[in-house]
């Protein structure tokens, strides 16, 4: 995929970092002194295997959970979150991978829910519709009609309308659980376009996929956990899938790398 | 940020008419998968697709009231008489007014089987306050009004910390609240309330001076077409796409029909009752605060999707709570209709059917049991079937018997219609 280097306007402080978190439910170590710094501008890949304590990391950061221990400096400040409302309000924005609309509401409802812009005491439909155009044209999102049910909308579309509603709180940092699972080809790659707008306007974007491909795709950095810990992050243009694979199984002699390298060797003497 | 990659490049690529054309577009229409609709005819054809999709809304009660009245003209010719008219309006209120909360219920996708009990409960304290005790009217009605309010929160409450599920609170309210009614009637078990009282005057006497009431529907006609015309204004101050002049003339004009020929047919006897006003006012407000409320979104998104709604921030709790208490507080104030318009409250007021007509006639009416989709005018349809063959039966000189059989055949009939237009909504992606 295209190499994209971080454009010089954006700011590349880095706005969120966690610091020796950990959390434990009962017997388990979910997370060991967690070290993660994300950037504003860039997206960073959470990946991992299953139970490696990604979605629990997230859950975390979203104040779902509370760690038992550790530090997280958000802006520059450390900050303790406690209800994922309050990382709402700081500035975290969390898109589940369960998207949680309300099929029974139009594309605006579902943007505005819970926030809804007024007039008065009424609700101010024109404007909310006028600026969801406008939210909408930003993303480059292809949503035919605002005034249809979520229902009547495709897989990608209903991520585009999850996503663009986590955009209106203003947010710095943007969480985002598995946005293309169970997408088809075309919905995905209009799914990691959307990533690219985030990126473009300066947000810090956190992207948990399993998708090997799309991490490559659209990640700047990678962040792998292994068992509750830290394994290792790579810089995506300097690194090749392998290693990533490698860094998530914990183990360099693997079925995956074993195939990638005999195709590899395979592609070297045919050519 | 505002020059986005890939998004832009195929407009650039197309032609330059075309990009023009787009860029006249309002904001709304610019999507070239839209299936173009304009003017009067493109109204006309989308809401042909809607209903085809089984996005039916209040037709299907609106054909049933149609046939229901054609079939008892057709056995009695007095059925469609002014003076039987107003009649029917004034039998349709109290179970309008209860069937209202059920709407706001059913559209959470709980239930509320004790509006009946409730409302019996109402007109019994009102009774004894009011006759027995000898408080002033308006405290008697406020205490009665009150004691629903108290009734629905303490059923929100009981859903929303314990989690028991609605079916089974107001089941025990049913009966409960029977009991209590019984005990507070006391051993007479029938009070008659004054003839001379203002409850009684309002219920039964109060109609609208026929000069009164055409100067209503001139007055809600006009705020109708000035809202719309003002909607318009903004839509397109917006770039967004609106209606066209004549559309909005035609619904107008429609609408003045709709309420100049009741209103017509109504004055040719006593008129429009006060009571029944009350009743139509209570449907607007309630559609009102539906529609264009937080409070009525924030239903409308629970009843549709509880997590969802719960994680956009919106207070559950709140919103459970609130519901319930504006069903309780409305079955209260359908038992008080009920009782001034009856003139007495015995054992058996808010009994018998009272329950199932109120819970009917919001189903009728085209509000789904399945939740987060209903209209407050439901209520009023609704209301509008059940007591039309309740009237047109009596008419007859049929009993009970074949009401009751009636009714639950139009009921079955509107469940199913209900549950094939939800399949077929979500077969047409409208659910």
């Amino acid at each position: 995929m295209t190499v994209t280097p971080t454009p010089a306007t954006v700011g590349t402080g880095t706005v969120l970092s966690l610091r020796g978190v950990s959390k434990r439910f009962g017997a388990v170590q979910a997370l060991k002194n967690i070290e993660l710094d994300v950037r504003a501008g860039e997206v960073l890949a959470l990946v991992g295997d299953n139970g490696a304590g990604k979605s629990t990391l997230v859950k975390t950061i979203a104040g779902v959970y509370t760690a038992d221990d550790g530090s997280m400096v958000f802006d520059g400040a450390e900050v303790r979150v406690g209800s994922p409302a309050e990382a709402q309000q700081l500035g975290i924005a969390t898109v589940f991978q369960d998207l949680a609309l309300c099929d029974n509401l139009d594309v605006v409802a579902n943007l505005y829910l819970g926030r809804e812009l007024r007039n008065g005491k009424v609700l101010d439909e024109v404007e909310m519709e006028r600026s969801s155009w406008e939210l909408l044209r930003q993303l480059s999102a292809k949503i035919p009609s605002v005034r249809i049910p979520v229902a009547s909308l495709s897989g990608g579309q209903r991520q585009t309308v999850a996503i663009a509603r986590s955009l209106l709180g203003q947010p710095k940092v943007v969480m985002l659980d598995e946005p293309t699972a169970a997408l088809g080809v075309a919905q995905t790659a209009e799914v990691l376009n959307l990533v690219e707008r985030l990126r473009e306007r300066g947000l810090a974007v956190i992207l948990i996929s399993h998708n090997m491909a799309d991490v490559m795709a659209v990640a700047d950095r990678v962040a792998v956990l292994r068992l509750g810990r830290n394994n290792g992050v790579f810089t995506v243009s300097e690194t090749k899938s392998q290693d990533i694979i490698a860094a998530i199984t914990g183990a360099t002699d693997n079925a995956v790398s074993e195939r990638a390298a005999r195709r590899t060797r395979q592609e070297g003497s045919a050519s | 940020m505002s020059t986005p990659v890939d998004g832009s490049k195929a407009p650039v690529q197309d032609t330059v008419p075309e990009a023009q054309e787009a860029a006249a577009l309002p904001a709304d229409l610019q999507d070239e998968r839209l299936i173009a609709s304009n003017g009067v005819s493109g109204a006309i054809s989308a809401f042909t697709s809607r209903l085809r999709s089984g996005d039916l809304g209040s037709v299907p009660v609106v054909v049933g009231l149609v046939i229901i009245w054609a079939v008892f003209q057709i056995a009695n010719s007095s059925f469609l008489s002014s003076r039987n008219l107003v009649n029917l309006t004034l039998q349709t209120t109290s179970v309008g007014v209860i069937a209202l909360g059920i709407v706001l219920v059913l559209l959470l996708g709980e239930i509320d089987l004790s509006v009946g009990s409730v409302s019996g409960l109402a007109g019994a304290v009102l009774g004894v306050t009011f006759v027995n005790k000898g408080w002033p009217l308006l405290l008697s009605l406020v205490v009665s009004a009150l004691l629903g309010l108290v009734i629905g929160l303490f059923y929100g409450a009981l859903y929303t910390r314990f989690g028991v599920p609605s079916f089974v609170i107001t089941l025990a309210g049913l009966l409960g609240f029977l009991g209590l009614q019984l005990l507070v009637l006391g051993k007479e078990g029938t009070l008659n309330i004054p003839f001379d009282s203002g409850i009684v005057k309002f219920a039964t006497q109060s109609f609208l001076s026929p000069a009164l009431a055409y100067g209503l529907v001139a007055v809600v006609v006009a705020a109708y077409a000035l809202s719309r015309l003002r909607n318009r204004g903004a839509r397109a101050a917006a770039g967004l796409s609106t209606a066209p002049t004549a559309m909005i003339a035609i619904k107008a004009a429609a609408l003045a029909l709709v309420l100049l020929i009741p209103v017509l047919v109504l004055n040719g006897d006593r008129g429009v009752s006060s009571m029944f006003l009350l009743f139509v006012a209570l449907v607007l407000a309630t559609d009102f605060m539906i529609r264009r409320t937080r409070w009525g979104r924030s239903v409308v998104a629970v009843g549709g999707n509880v997590e969802a709604a719960r994680r956009a921030g919106i207070n559950v709790r709140f919103i459970y709570l609130s519901v319930f208490a504006a069903c309780s507080t409305f079955a209260a104030v359908g038992g008080i209709l009920a009782t001034a318009r009856l003139i007495a409250v015995n054992q058996s007021t808010g009994g018998g059917d009272t329950n199932l007509n109120a819970i009917a006639a919001a189903v009728i009416g085209g509000t789904s049991l399945f939740g987060g989709r209903g209209s407050a005018y439901s209520a009023l349809l609704g209301a509008l079937v059940i007591m039309s063959i309740s009237n047109g039966l009596a008419l007859l000189s049929l009993d009970s018997s074949v009401r009751y059989m009636v009714t639950a055949g139009v009921l079955l009939v509107a469940v199913t219609i209900d549950s094939l237009s939800r399949r077929s909504r979500q077969a047409h992606g409208r659910a």
